[in-house]
């Protein structure tokens, strides 16, 4: 079992011609994704690198039956490339693109509610459920089939988790990239509620950052279903615990303004919560592992 | 993106929101012919820094007593002698730092005879992906102080973007200032108009504080802090012409032109990594290690020769460093392209504090190889606490 991604979800990419739609299509492909095709608007009826493209997402979702799609568009029209996604109710719906306007975003998160859309990001690495399907731009080598679902707000730092989760010999059930962004499509929350729910997942890997208090309602939420006898054994970690206040730290959400979204608020309600944080990044898959013996 | 003061309210007045009238300067003479189009007979001169704390702040140069970046002069005489003593002067503010920031603009405007202080803010409010209007009675104090003493004084309102603005929410913010009459129509009207400012503009961020009541009658933007959303200045090219370099830090605005997301810090370890989290991430590591980041610095997705050439000698540019970690997660990039990149850019900038690399992804052999074969005093590492130990004890044992 996996989360949102398996080896029977249809894919196609909105913003498939571009260069960096190309180069990660086909990486999906060679993974063994099942992309079925791309929405290019003016080239609907061509096919790139093999694929059939199609001018709207309705009709490539038509005509492909596929259930997610993955969007490259660049941040101009990026929401407007969700948006569509939306009206034509693409199950899951997966946005790489980093610098979208944060009021972009904010029209994008009313539309998703009442949706029948999911969406993932923007400004993420994506989804992959190893051996079965990739969607974004994570490298596949260094995933492993395993029992661990990942979720992260950075790229980066999910490729980190995996990594070691693989060194230690444990592997992913699924890694969910939730992007770097203040306003984004599906946060921690969400993701941890599919894990839980999830057989395959044993265990749980959530990596956090500085700014929002994200990682602050994911453990209060954590801590709830503890009570309600729903938990796994979980490692965590908060990136920018040295950032200075004020500033901007690469990620658009990943500020610490007005004493709010600090590192530290955000490990003290992980630890409360009952999740291990780690306090070296390099030691998340050996923390994890520690944690899995004792309860052993 | 910050803006001046001077600049925000421009913009706010285009859309009809009342600001007192005023004029900026660079020069004493622009200050001086800036008073005299102004009514008098009280005018304020008010240094423009991109930080807050101005009136409390002191200039370096000054006596301890002089007085501080927001002034009152009673004649055309005491515009002149006040911008003479504020510009090219170091103010320094409790956001300042303790250089503080020097003085090139002033801003010359109208004295306001005020009745009464109020507070209004917008941004966007992360946990509900909606805009927020955050408003108080307690105008003209740290709104930080206010949530903390008395957050029952502080109302916030957040919009629908799919409604928009409706006459319920100025009417919320009206009578959570306690206004009648009037002054209540105008809140909520005023409040119309900074929400159609926010999204026309794209805010990150407006502060007013304070809104004031004048003796008579009539609501009127104060003081104001703006900063817009970096990622939608492609949708203003008029106003991403008001962006001042000189507020930013010399280094930083020169890593923007390459694509470089770099933050000066204190410390004295250089670092150049890929991705924000994982960069944020070695930081921490470096300091768990008993040293300290002297940057923060992304390189993004494509670590090539040319953007890490450019990178060094950011980073290099700073004479506090005394050695670099690069850590790079390559992920799809191959790892001997990044590692002949790290060779050709270090050989380019005359290398000469130790470096750690840390590679991962593809190929990681061969790119380690090309680095312990490039006869350059390049130190690899496994893995990222390995690469933080190692240039903690490089430096060590290079000082």
């Amino acid at each position: 079992m996996s989360i949102l991604v398996n080896k029977n979800t249809k894919v196609i990419t909105q913003g498939m011609t571009g260069k960096t739609g190309s180069f990660h299509t086909q990486a999906a492909l060679d993974y063994g994704t099942q992309m079925v095709g791309g929405v290019t608007p003016g080239k609907g009826g061509t096919t790139h690198i093999g694929l059939p493209q199609y001018d709207t997402v309705a009709e490539a979702k038509a005509a492909t039956c596929a259930t997610a799609s993955c969007v490259y568009v660049p941040p101009a029209g990026c929401a407007d490339a969700i948006l569509e996604a939306i009206d034509a109710e693409m199950e899951l719906i997966v946005a790489i693109t980093e610098g979208v306007p944060v009021l972009d975003m904010v029209r994008v998160k009313r539309a998703l509610s009442g949706s029948k859309s999911r969406l993932i990001g923007p400004n993420c690495p994506g989804v992959l459920t190893p051996n079965e399907c990739k969607i974004g731009i994570m490298p596949g080598s260094i995933f492993m089939k395993g029992s661990v679902g990942v979720v992260s707000r950075s790229g980066t730092l999910t490729y980190e988790a995996v990594h070691q989760t693989t060194a230690v010999g444990l592997g992913q059930t699924t890694a969910v990239g939730i992007g770097g962004d203040p306003v984004n499509g599906t946060n921690f929350i969400d993701v941890l509620e599919l894990f839980l729910a999830d057989d395959a997942t044993r265990s749980i890997i959530m990596i956090g950052e500085i700014g929002g208090s994200a990682e602050e309602e994911a453990a209060q939420f954590i801590k709830d279903e503890a009570k309600r006898g729903r938990s796994k054994p979980m490692v965590g970690f908060i990136a920018g615990r040295t950032a200075p206040p004020g500033r901007r730290m690469g990620h658009a959400g990943a500020i610490v303004s007005g004493g709010q979204g600090g590192a530290e608020d955000k490990i003290a309600a992980m630890e409360d919560a009952g999740i291990r944080v780690s306090p070296s990044p390099s030691l998340l898959g050996e923390t994890l592992a520690e944690v899995l013996k004792e309860k052993a | 993106m910050n803006l001046h003061e001077y600049q925000a309210k421009e913009l706010l007045s285009r859309y009809g929101i009342g600001i007192p009238a005023g004029h900026a300067a660079l020069t004493v003479e622009e200050a001086v012919a800036g008073a005299k189009q102004l009514p008098g007979p009280l005018y304020v001169v008010k240094a423009q820094i991109h930080a807050g704390g101005r009136g409390k702040g002191k200039f370096k140069e000054l006596a301890a007593d002089a007085k501080g970046g927001v002034r009152l002069a009673k004649s055309v005489e005491e515009v002149e002698a006040n911008a003479r003593e504020m510009l090219g002067n170091m103010l320094v503010t409790v956001q300042t730092g303790d250089a503080g920031k020097q003085v090139n603009r002033l801003y010359v405007t109208d004295g306001v005879d005020i009745a009464r202080e109020y507070y209004l803010s917008m941004l966007v409010d992360r946990a509900s992906g909606r805009v927020a209007m955050i408003v108080s009675t307690e105008g003209g104090m740290d709104i930080e102080e206010v949530a903390h003493s008395s957050p029952e004084k502080i109302t916030t309102i957040t919009i629908d973007p799919a409604q928009g603005f409706m006459p319920h929410h100025g009417r919320a913010v009206a009578f959570a200032l306690k206004l009648k009459g009037d002054l209540n129509k105008q809140a909520q009207k005023l409040a119309a108009q900074l929400y159609t400012a926010f999204m026309d503009l794209d805010c990150a961020m407006l502060e007013i504080n304070p809104l004031v009541e004048t003796e008579d009658g009539n609501l009127l933007v104060l003081d104001t802090k703006m900063s817009l959303d970096s990622n939608a200045l492609y949708r203003h090219p008029d106003v991403e012409a008001m962006r001042d370099e000189t507020e930013e830090d010399p280094a930083e605005v020169e890593a923007s032109k390459y694509d470089l997301a770099y933050i000066k810090l204190d410390g004295n370890i250089g670092c150049m990594v890929n991705g924000a989290g994982l960069a944020m991430a070695t930081m921490d590591i470096i300091k768990l290690n008993g040293a300290f980041p002297a940057n923060f610095l992304d390189v993004g997705g494509g670590a090539t020769k040319e953007k890490v050439t450019e990178a060094f000698k950011i980073i290099l540019s700073d004479p506090a460093v005394e050695g670099i970690l690069v850590n790079i997660f390559g992920g799809i990039m191959k790892c001997d392209v990044i590692a002949d990149g790290i060779v050709a850019a270090a050989k380019d900038v005359n290398l000469s504090v130790p470096l750690v690399v840390r590679l991962e992804g593809t190929n990681v052999e061969q790119g380690k190889e090309i680095l312990n074969n490039s006869g350059l005093p390049i130190v690899s590492a496994n893995d990222l606490g390995d690469a933080a130990q190692k240039i903690v004890s490089e430096v060590k044992k290079a000082a």
